[in-house]
């Protein structure tokens, strides 16, 4: 499939956003030391916002009738891409209540804890719908795949965790952020590997034997394209890169997130200050990087079946 | 919220999909389709096929549906032009029509006066030959032609000189009875939907198809079985077949010895003047051998039938033959024995024995016989209408080669042997045919019959039956520019339109001065060697500093590569914008049931200053003073231009372009007097006119008492006399016996030998002529093309829907060659023959014949034509295999003959060998496409749009 | 909207396409652009048609391919492809819009132009490759079973046909209603085993393909005799006599 660069930016932008939101969520309900910070719960609330708000914004970069988007809304029974626009525009709202109530009330109030519980059933439910609109294309075997939904959700909890890493430099807390950052993030790549092991293994069940259903004369191979030139399906769907390219990006992607986890047990270990900040900062954009990395071969990689009618494997 | 139970959105279904349709005939291709075509809000909205039309009965091919975007098309020709840079640079200024007709009448009125040969006038795929040819004889010169020499003029002459039709566009095969059809060399052909309706019949019935090509496409990919025999060698395949059928005694005896001239005694007298040709009464009736009398009688004799085999004395004393006999020996050497040929054509010997098989079970056991009594033309009563089931059909793959006239002839012998023409199941007639073998009308053009000021006696192409009927001058040289019915190509039925540039550019035979085009893209993909054609086109004689070809006044509609090398252009209308006729006297609509014709009506008003190509003819005729052009009081005869010939020209008296709705009260047929509303009444019938033969005159049409008649009344043939299918052929002896040395017409030396091998009066074959210089190591592939069914030749690459399909051209490689050679899909390659090289970039077919590599047929694009961007596929990655095609074979005993068939003249495209030759990428990345410089623009022409919205007249949705 | 039907469609109108019998010649593919860049989903837009790199938006396209068989030659396979009306249509229900929907009456999937955003998202859940955006106006396009034809009051009865199926010279596509076991193209199925593609996806599309008929190059049932010679011992052409005597 085509990455583009608009869905990429989309999808590991507000992925980490959502996580961010997850954990601030979380941290106001269970009461933790931070919460009760302005400065934590106001820039941390700000930069979640702002993620998503940019995510977003770049995902409608690739409708060609942007002006038509507010219909997607209008299709939560059935559509995922719906749902997650839905849950999107909902999660804002506890998600800005709550950034709101900061320089007011304090964050142990009834309704700042109800925009806490909403923003982050809504952040997490948000990421879910977004991987599950991969997860339900069947044509894609490298999309329809049980590990794409986990993958989602603990690559944002782990990108969001290195930014409030960050956030908490100058308060407490920045050491456990930072273990719960490190175990997230190997549990998330712990799943990416084995999917990527998984969908190296598995067989296509469609060929061209099947897309054409002359399997049961022989062998099939493509003779003629319909029209010379590239078309729509190819540009968006024929996208191919090559295994040896692949494997490279992977182990980059590896090597960013590892590095990324080991700034983090540092951080962890240098606890709250400047230090800190600095190395979160960069375990943040090493993870941010990974992720983006992750998300561009997600699309790399897969294969649609529609290029086994164009004799490419699928 | 809409919901699924939610009842469906309204749509509206039932707006009429136009404000108005018109019927007319397509013409994206020469097969000539009833179209419909709607118009909205004065837009073309929608052309569908004509459901009553005889043609298509309501479909409609790719290049039909795509006629819009010919309409659209921003390469169409918008005013005359005049050529003021050097040829070639496209450097033109646009001028009014009178200044271009007044260019033009000068130059030819001087040419007329002086030496009328010194026109020559050529058209391609038009359907005006009619028009065109009676034109040059009116103007007096015997240089004309359309494309049928480079075409098939192969399988037409072999056809009319055997069995007085041919296929082609003269017959098809009798789609509702055959049971067993063999398709040779066929991509697409001129019917181009006829045959894949009737296609779709045969395996609606369970009849077999089976498709003798190289390539498994298109219908070969449909057929039953597939034979994918190595090019050039079909003669030798079905000989083969026939020497099985022989040797089984599976032959139609009853039907060749009353039919056709097996039973004819031939003169067996070696070293003599009559060696080879039928002995003959003092009356010239041919002598069959009656063995009850033991005598000669004439043909067809009275009591049973004749011996078919034999060796008699006449009482003259000269040993006869019948004819038969020979043919049977001929067919029964071992050169022709499935094991003999297997390897030759790629056919297992099983495999030739199998079909053979089948042919005979098809032929012979249980064929249809229905009990109907009628009379032929010796008066003789047939109780029975006895069927024979087998058809073959064939095209360019059997003509476009060396010996292609003698293989085309082979089959048939092939359908004589089986007596499987025009019965029941068998390949039928279409009218006008048959005609006489061959047909009566013989070329004009002898030097006493070209006189300056005067029209030629008759039309400048016809049949020779012999020597005496050449253009020769009296040196026995070529009379004709393109050496048509000269001793090197003595039955060029057609003419051979691709050797004019050639010899004009050489002076050979005498230099003209000017060449006028018509629908023919000779500076492209319609000539053999283009790049050397270019060359010849622009190149000067050093001394006078003029082009050693004068001046060429070329007529198209569309900026094709030849419009840059013209002097004057003439911009012609498009199908959609002109009166034509698709008339019996020229290529009709006529299928096997009935005689038809057709016409197209003007649907829109062109928007450029462009004029009908036949109505600027017929007013440079008039300009000339040719007199059928004009009135005795010098005004032009026809000044309503080509709607006016089309109605009150007459060929013979009540005979004219069109056939229906003939007479005052529009009921006449065939002949008749001039209808004035007669073009009203073609449209209101559907701009076409069908008259059904009638029933009992369907079948034997050759000997059919009823349909001679019946022809005959409708102006077809000039008697009802009885058409004799040639079995031998005594014309074929004629001309081999002056390479003998007898008669007092005699081939020169040098060139004895080519007539005696390829003039034979037995089925005979002969390798292609350019395998005698080409060692199969050389140059051990062969390159062949094929028609894509969405592209016609170079029409449509202007055409932004149909180039889509075919942007680019690839070469198609067997298997074999590419595993040897390790070129892969995709991978460029050089194609190399012994004339050139060209860039390929390749695909690997297994479905092909391991000698052979082809491509599809003119996409490659000279760069800058066809209004398309320097950029396009077309130009870039399309490439002609015309590059690598000599027009000349190479030199023998200092001469070079024209790559063409020694008998017809035949331009033989498919002998082309090559070899292909992978390229390093580095090599595949700079080396560019053939050589030629990018054309620029013409004059008043715009660039195309860059997108299309294109809604067919619909309003916008409010 | 896309939901889908809750109950399955009363018809299951669709093509039929014989591969036996296509010999790719693109009738389909012209007539059906032509049919519709006026019809329905006007306009079906081109880029670059006189260009460098000419595409456009088109409804059906026709592919070849090589199907080598254990024994006998190689064959060529002519293979159309358009919209298989999917009963169980993904690119319905993933359509965020409620642009893409399947008719309650016959099962045809359409876009619903106006509501179109021209995300794509349809275009991937489709495994068949039978949706494609439109370069001019940017919305989603597909083979709408020439809506506007066959129920088009304003044709004659004869012609309210899709398209593709008219102009087809090889009579290679079959229009009709498959949920019907009566109608001419639900027998056509039955009696040539009409083939789903890629049943494994469980898309269950409505379009059946007629498999190309078993070759008939010798090798399978119906065997011809071979020819005997005639009278070999009496001599060349000696049936000759047997022939013309009696
Ligand atoms: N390699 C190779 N070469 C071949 C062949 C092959 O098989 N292989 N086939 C040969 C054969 S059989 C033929 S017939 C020739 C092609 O026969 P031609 O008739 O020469 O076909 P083109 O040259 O493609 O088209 C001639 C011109 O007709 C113009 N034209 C189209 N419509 C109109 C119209 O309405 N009015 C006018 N005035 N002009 C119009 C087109 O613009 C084009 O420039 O090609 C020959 N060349
Ligand atoms: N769509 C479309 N239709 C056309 C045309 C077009 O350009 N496009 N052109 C029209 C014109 S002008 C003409 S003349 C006709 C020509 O109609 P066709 O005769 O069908 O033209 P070709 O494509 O040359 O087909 C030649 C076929 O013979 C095969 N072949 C080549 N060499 C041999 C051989 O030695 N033996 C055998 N058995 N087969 C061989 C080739 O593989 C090819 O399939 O088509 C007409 N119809
Ligand atoms: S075959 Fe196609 S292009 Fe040729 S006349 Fe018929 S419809 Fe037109
Ligand atoms: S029109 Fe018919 S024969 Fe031609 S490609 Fe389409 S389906 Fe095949
Ligand atoms: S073929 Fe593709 S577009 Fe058509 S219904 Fe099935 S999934 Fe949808
Ligand atoms: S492209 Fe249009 S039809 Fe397709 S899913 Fe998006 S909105 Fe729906
Ligand atoms: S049914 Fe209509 S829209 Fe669908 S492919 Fe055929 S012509 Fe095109
Ligand atoms: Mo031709």
């Amino acid at each position: 499939m085509h990455p583009a660069t608009s869905v990429i930016a989309f999808t590991s932008l507000s992925g980490a956003g959502y996580g961010l939101l997850f954990l601030i969520g979380l941290g106001s309900l269970l009461q933790f030391s931070w919460a009760d910070s302005r400065w934590v719960m106001g820039v941390g609330l700000f930069v979640a916002l702002a993620l998503v708000s940019i995510g977003l914004l770049a995902s409608t970069q690739h409708l060609r009738r942007p002006e038509r988007a507010w219909r997607a809304l209008s299709q939560w029974r059935s559509s995922w891409l719906s749902r997650e626009g839905v849950l999107a525009l909902l999660t804002f709202v506890p998600a800005g209540l709550l950034f709101l109530t900061v320089p007011l009330l304090d964050g142990s109030g009834w309704f700042s804890l109800l925009c806490a519980l909403l923003s982050l059933v809504g952040a997490a439910a948000t990421v879910f719908a977004t991987a599950m609109i991969y997860r339900s294309l069947k044509p894609i075997r490298q999309w329809h795949h049980p590990k794409v939904v986990p993958v989602y959700l603990l690559l944002g909890l782990g990108t969001g965790a290195c930014l409030l890493t960050v956030v908490l430099s100058f308060h407490g807390g920045v050491s456990t952020m930072a273990l719960v950052g490190a175990v997230v993030l190997l549990a998330a790549w712990a799943v990416k590997w084995l999917y990527w092991q998984e969908i190296d293994r598995d067989e296509a069940s469609a060929s061209m034997e099947t897309a054409t259903g002359l399997g049961a004369i022989g062998k099939v191979r493509l003779l003629e394209p319909p029209h010379t030139e590239e078309n729509y399906l190819l540009s968006e769907m024929g996208f191919r890169i090559a295994r040896k390219h692949a494997s490279k990006l992977r182990h980059l992607a590896l090597g960013l997130a590892a590095a990324a986890v080991v700034l983090l047990l540092l951080t962890a270990i240098v606890g709250s200050g400047w230090g800190a900040m600095l190395i979160g900062w960069a375990a943040a954009l090493l993870s941010l990087g990974s992720a983006a990395l992750e998300r561009w071969l997600f699309f790399a990689e897969a294969t649609h079946t529609v290029t086994l009618y164009y004799g490419k494997a699928a | 919220m809409p919901d699924g139970a939610a009842p469906d959105r309204p749509i509206a279904l039932s707006r009429p999909p136009s404000d108005e349709i018109k019927t007319s005939t397509c013409y994206m291709c020469a097969c000539r389709c009833g179209i419909r075509v709607h118009l909205r809000n004065g837009e073309l909205r929608y052309i569908e096929g004509n459901p009553d039309h005889p043609v298509n009965r309501g479909v409609l091919c790719a290049k039909g549906s795509a006629g819009i975007m010919n309409q659209l098309s921003p390469a169409k020709l918008r005013k005359p032009l005049k050529r003021v840079g050097p040829r070639g640079s496209g450097d033109f200024v646009e001028i009014e029509w009178e200044e271009a007709l007044t260019i033009a009448a000068e130059r030819l009125a001087k040419i007329r006066a002086e030496d009328p040969r010194k026109l020559a006038f050529f058209t391609g795929r038009d359907q005006s030959q009619a028009l065109t040819g009676w034109w040059a004889s009116q103007f007096g010169t015997p240089n004309h032609a359309a494309h049928g020499g480079f075409c098939s003029v192969n399988m037409a002459a072999a056809g009319l000189y055997t069995i007085g039709g041919a296929f082609w566009e003269f017959g098809e095969p009798d789609w509702e009875q055959t049971k067993l059809f063999l398709l040779f060399g066929v991509a697409e052909d001129h019917d181009s939907n006829p045959i894949k309706i009737g296609l779709a019949r045969l395996k609606e019935r369970g009849a077999k198809i089976v498709s003798i090509n190289p390539v498994r496409s298109g219908y070969s990919a449909i057929a039953d079985e597939w034979i994918g025999i190595t090019p050039g060698n079909d003669g030798l395949f079905v000989m083969s077949l026939c020497r099985e059928l022989l040797r089984a005694g599976k032959v139609d005896i009853d039907f060749l010895a009353k039919f056709s001239n097996a039973p004819h005694l031939v003169i067996d007298a070696k070293g003599t003047a009559e060696h080879g040709l039928i002995a003959r009464d003092q009356d010239g009736r041919a002598l069959v051998w009656d063995r009850a009398k033991e005598t000669a009688v004439p043909f067809p004799g009275d009591n049973g039938l004749p011996a078919m085999k034999g060796r008699f004395t006449l009482p003259d004393g000269r040993e006869v033959v019948p004819a038969f006999e020979l043919v049977a020996r001929r067919l029964d050497e071992e050169a022709y024995a499935p094991e003999a040929v297997a390897a030759r054509c790629g056919i297992a010997p099983e495999t030739i024995r199998r079909l053979a098989a089948e042919l005979a079970e098809a032929a012979f056991d249980d064929a249809p016989v229905r009990d109907e009594s009628w009379e032929d033309a010796w008066g003789r009563q047939h109780d029975k209408v006895i069927g024979r089931p087998v058809t073959a059909h064939g095209m360019r793959g059997i003509s476009a080669h060396a010996n292609g006239f003698q293989t085309c002839r082979a089959i048939h012998i092939l359908q004589l042997l089986l007596g499987a023409v025009d019965r029941p199941g068998a390949w039928r007639y279409k009218p006008p045919f048959p005609r006489p073998t061959p047909p009566g009308q013989k070329p004009t053009g002898k030097p006493h019959q070209v006189v300056p000021g005067q029209p030629l006696p008759g039309p400048p192409l016809g049949f020779v039956t012999g020597p005496e009927d050449l253009l020769l001058d009296a040196e026995g040289k070529p009379q004709r520019i393109d050496k048509a019915y000269s001793w090197e190509a003595p039955i060029a039925a057609h003419g051979l339109m691709h050797m004019v540039i050639t010899n004009a550019w050489k002076g050979d035979p005498y230099p003209i001065d000017t060449l006028f085009f018509y629908m023919a893209n000779m500076a492209w993909n319609s000539s053999m060697n283009t790049g050397g054609m270019l060359s010849m086109l622009t190149d000067k004689d050093p001394v006078s500093g003029e082009y050693k070809i004068p001046f060429i006044i070329y007529a198209d509609a569309f900026a094709s590569e030849t419009v840059s090398y013209a002097d004057l252009v003439l911009p012609d209308t498009t199908y959609l914008e002109r009166w034509d006729c698709i008339s019996l006297l020229d290529r009709p609509i006529c299928d096997a049931h009935a005689a038809a014709d057709a016409i197209r009506q003007p649907i829109l008003t062109p928007d450029r200053d462009v004029r009908p190509f036949q109505t600027a003819l017929l007013d440079l005729g008039a300009r000339l003073g040719l007199p059928g052009m004009t009135n005795d009081d010098g005004t032009p005869r026809y000044p309503g231009g080509y709607a006016d010939y089309i109605v009150n020209h007459e060929r013979k008296p009540g005979v004219g372009p069109l056939a229906g709705f003939r007479g005052a009260d529009g009921k006449g047929r065939g002949r008749g007097a001039v209808n004035p509303r007669q073009l009203e009444a073609y449209i209101e019938n559907g701009c076409f006119w069908r008259n059904e033969i009638p029933e009992e005159a369907q079948h034997h049409r050759f000997a059919n008492q009823a349909y001679l008649d019946w022809a005959t009344d409708m102006g077809f043939i000039e008697t009802p006399a009885p058409i004799l299918l040639q079995l031998y052929s005594e014309v074929q002896q004629r001309f081999r016996l002056a390479a003998e040395g007898h008669g007092k017409i005699q081939p020169p030396a040098d060139l004895r030998g080519r007539i005696a091998k390829a003039f034979d009066p037995l089925p005979c074959w002969y390798p292609p002529l350019e395998d005698e210089t080409n060692d199969d190591t050389a140059y051990p592939l062969r390159g062949i093309t094929q028609r894509p069914m969405a592209m016609y030749h170079s029409w449509h690459s202007q055409n932004a829907w149909l180039r889509q399909i075919h942007a680019a051209n690839r070469l198609y490689i067997p298997r074999a060659v590419a595993e040897a050679q390790d070129i892969a899909d995709d991978d460029w390659v050089w194609a190399v023959s012994r004339h050139g090289r060209i860039k390929a970039q390749v695909r690997v077919m297994h479905a092909l014949n391991d000698k052979t590599v082809w491509t599809w047929n003119a996409i490659g694009k000279r760069a800058g034509a066809w209004g398309l961007d320097p950029g396009a596929p077309e130009a870039t990655r399309g490439f002609l295999l015309n590059h690598l095609i000599d027009e000349l074979l190479p030199e023998q005993g200092g001469y070079r003959f024209s790559n063409s068939d020694p008998v017809t003249g035949q331009a033989a495209w498919y002998d082309l060998r090559l070899k292909v030759v992978k390229m390093s990428p580095e090599e595949a990345q700079d080396a560019a496409r053939p050589l030629e410089p990018t054309l620029s623009p013409l004059p008043g022409m715009s660039a195309g749009p860059s997108r299309l919205l294109f809604k067919g007249g619909k309003e916008e949705a409010s | 909207m896309t939901s889908l039907p809750k109950e399955p469609p009363a018809k299951r109108l669709g093509l039929v396409i014989d591969l036996d019998t296509c010999v790719g010649c693109q009738a389909c593919v012209v007539n059906c652009k032509e049919w519709n860049t006026g019809g329905y989903p006007a306009p079906l837009s081109d880029l670059d048609p006189y260009g460098a790199a000419p595409r456009g938006a088109w409804l059906n396209r026709v592919h070849a391919f090589e199907v080598e068989p254990k024994e006998g030659a190689t064959q060529v396979v002519h293979f159309p492809k358009s919209c298989l009306h999917c009963e169980d249509a993904l690119c319905v229900t993933v359509c965020p819009t409620g642009a893409s929907y399947k008719r309650q009456a016959d099962g045809i999937v359409l876009v619903d132009e106006d509501r179109c955003m021209g995300c794509g998202l349809c275009a991937w859940a489709c495994p068949y490759g039978a949706r494609e955006m439109d370069p001019g106006v940017g919305v989603m396009k597909k083979c709408t079973l020439c809506i506007d034809r066959i129920y088009n009051q304003a044709l004659p009865e004869e012609e309210r046909q899709p398209a593709c199926v008219r102009t087809c010279p090889a009579s290679a596509r079959h229009f009709g209603d498959l949920a019907d076991p009566q109608s001419d193209v639900s027998k056509l199925v039955a009696e040539r085993d009409g083939m789903a593609l890629m049943p494994e996806l469980g898309y269950r599309p409505t379009n059946r393909y007629l498999p190309p008929r078993p070759r008939r190059d010798g090798r399978g049932a119906d065997k011809t005799k071979a020819l005997e010679p005639a009278e070999p011992e009496g001599g060349f052409l000696s049936w000759l006599d047997r022939l013309l005597t009696d």
